[in-house]
């Protein structure tokens, strides 16, 4: 058990000759704290999984140090780290039984039988795999198999991670959903650092206590569910998270206050000295219907059961807003306003902070 | 309901009946016609029943060549398989050698199989031949127009270096289509080299060996054309293997009917085979 530093890791791979280099991972400096629940959420091709691979040492990062605790292990090969990994598709040796996938770990770290058994029927106790042990891991269904994978990282007592790497992709939708709980289960019973990587921020939110967010190979903002619920750090964070994701408008500055659909954002008057291309954030749970306020046109409504999702234009500019299932749409002039205590204000991308704004 | 009858649409399996029939059952068929009857010449026959099927199985000149061509099969398949397999894993899984090497290996199998033959002759004489001299050099007695186990080594040797690379290909694409997430889980789990040869890449390169190996078996049972040129079945009769037997019995001895009864066994030997592989194939494929 560990805590795990990664300090300004970068990572390209090799560029066929004459490309320019690509950074799969630009600089990445990022604590996992010992036993942890970590989700890392972005979406396919942002880094997730180099770093992930990073970490457990089947990649060596171009630049940077990995560090557990305070020792770098930047050069220690994988089966050193004490990094158990589950990959996307389930990785199972087929010949061998339930039992002796589970072993095998251990068989290959030297631990006697006596000490393998009584720990192996342990863990398949805790992931119900005690009725297959003795079958042949080839002819259990995807989750079963999955279950194994995860089986072979927990059978060692010692391991600093147990990473995951979009483990529910081949599981059918009503196992997701007990796997998740299972793993959540399992964190709390075990207390290893977890981290999850996905792109489904279902997924990401209800596993984890912290989620980590990438784009493009940055890590664009840490926090829990809520917080990046309500100041995505990142106009990216407020489209990837949420569900329709956050509204971004474009947002002129005249006489030193922003100004977004025609309407002065009083609450955000401050000096914008600053040059960068300013955006409006708001989410569609913020934005209601008013007897007065911006004149809208109703494009669209779509009833979701619990609630409904409505797409307005105003001044040219299209947003969603979420309405509860019991209003109606108003059907002459509608109007809408802004809870601009959760609106924000973003410069080329980025949340301008409130300290920067004084 | 008035249900029209019409069965016009039989003539559209014509095309493939006459196909089938030149291709196939007549040919088969003439065999067969031939297996059960005796000529005294004169294109007249006579009706024969079994009786060349029991003279061919009771031959000891058919167990002997029967048992060779077993031997042979065997051999090449014992060498072949592991030599390709090691071939295979030793070859590059990325960058600008994988092609060099792919060329390379398929080389072997784009030769003719009689020019194999005639290379192998020349290259293996003991006077004149690079191979052949190079090991009466070394101070070593080989002549394999005289010897029967130098003719044996020198087949085998160039059936080995003719057909490894169909192994050697037929492996690597498995191991080409192996997922990196498996290597990447035994290093996780600290497995030695051995135990990912033999816990992932064998298990996985099960079905392609399959195959690798029965048609390696197929050819090589049918073997004829490359022993003939190199060695013509001899000296003696050590390197006559089944197929050479049969063309000395059908066309040397013009004996058509112990030929076509032989010829017909053959045909099962090698139906049976298939049969046994594609029923294991099937159940392996049924247990995955």
């Amino acid at each position: 058990m560990a805590k795990i530093t990664l300090d300004g890791v970068r990572h390209s791979y090799p560029a066929p000759r004459g490309a320019e280099q690509v950074w799969a991972l630009e600089e990445v400096s990022q604590i996992w704290e010992d036993g942890g629940a970590y989700a890392l959420l972005g979406p396919s091709g942002c880094g997730k999984t180099t770093l992930l691979n990073i970490i457990s040492g089947l990649l060596r990062p171009t630049e940077g140090r990995v560090l557990f605790d305070s020792e770098d292990m930047t050069d220690t090969a994988t089966a050193t780290r004490q990094i158990a990994q589950v990959f996307q598709f389930p990785v199972v040796y087929d010949t061998m039984t339930v039992f002796d996938n589970l072993a095998f770990p251990l068989k290959n770290r030297g631990v006697t039988i006596n000490e393998i058994t009584p720990r192996v029927n342990e863990i398949a106790q805790m992931l119900d795999l005690t009725d297959s042990l003795q079958q042949r891991a080839a002819g259990l269904t995807a989750d079963g198999k999955q279950k194994i994978s995860l089986g072979r990282g927990l059978v060692r007592s010692d391991v600093n991670a147990i990473m995951f790497d979009e483990p529910l992709t081949v599981i059918d939708p009503h196992l997701k959903w007990q796997l998740r709980s299972k793993l959540k289960q399992l964190h709390q019973q075990v207390g290893t650092t977890m981290i999850y990587v996905t792109h489904d921020q279902t997924e990401a939110l209800t596993f984890a206590d912290k989620v980590v967010v990438m784009y493009e190979g940055k890590v664009v903002q840490v926090g829990t569910p809520q917080e990046l619920f309500e100041t995505p750090r990142h106009t990216f964070v407020g489209h990837f998270i949420g569900s329709p994701g956050m509204n971004v408008l474009p947002c002129e500055s005249d006489d030193d206050r922003p100004h977004c659909l025609g309407v002065a954002l009083g609450l955000m008057e401050k000096k914008l000295g600053q040059e960068g291309v300013l955006e409006v954030g708001v989410r569609p749970e913020f934005v209601f219907f008013d007897s007065v306020g911006i004149p809208v046109s109703i494009l669209k409504v779509d009833d979701l059961g619990r609630y409904q999702v409505a797409e307005v234009e105003a001044h040219g500019q299209r947003l969603k807003m979420i309405v509860p299932e019991s209003e109606v749409i108003p059907s002459e002039n509608p109007c809408i306003s802004f809870d601009l205590d959760r609106t924000q204000l973003y410069r080329n991308g980025w949340l301008v902070d409130s300290e920067e704004l004084s | 309901m008035n249900k029209l009858s019409n069965q016009r649409a039989w003539w559209l399996v014509v095309p493939v009946v006459i196909l089938v029939a030149f291709n196939a059952l007549i040919p088969l068929m003439t065999v067969v016609n031939y297996s059960v009857q005796e000529t005294f010449g004169n294109n007249q026959f006579f009706w024969h029943g079994v009786g060349w099927f029991e003279q061919v199985l009771k031959s000891e000149r058919f167990h002997a060549s029967l048992l060779r061509q077993l031997a042979f099969t065997a051999m090449i398949l014992l060498i072949e398989v592991p030599l390709g397999i090691a071939v295979a894993l030793c070859m590059p899984r990325k960058g600008p050698w994988v092609s060099v090497c792919l060329v390379l290996m398929a080389l072997p199998l784009l030769i003719p199989w009689n020019v194999v033959g005639a290379m192998w002759n020349i290259f293996a004489l003991p006077d004149i031949g690079l191979l052949g001299k190079m090991i009466n050099s070394l101070g070593i007695d080989y002549n394999f127009t005289q010897q029967p186990v130098a003719a044996w080594a020198t087949t085998v040797l160039m059936d080995v270096w003719h057909w490894t690379s169909l192994v050697v290909l037929l492996t690597y694409a498995g191991l080409c289509s192996i997922p990196d997430a498996y290597y990447q889980a035994a290093r996780i789990d600290g497995a030695s080299g051995w135990a990912v040869f033999r816990f992932i890449q064998l298990p996985k390169l099960n079905r392609v060996l399959t195959i690798a190996i029965l048609l390696r078996f197929m050819d090589s049972f049918m073997i004829y054309t490359e022993p003939f040129v190199l060695t013509g079945g001899g000296p003696g009769n050590t390197t006559t293997f089944l197929s050479i037997d049969l063309v000395k019995i059908a066309l040397g001895q013009f004996d058509l009917g112990p030929a076509a009864a032989m010829s017909l066994i053959y045909f099962m030997v090698v139906l049976l085979v298939c049969w046994i592989f594609y029923t294991a194939m099937m159940r392996n494929e049924g247990q995955s």
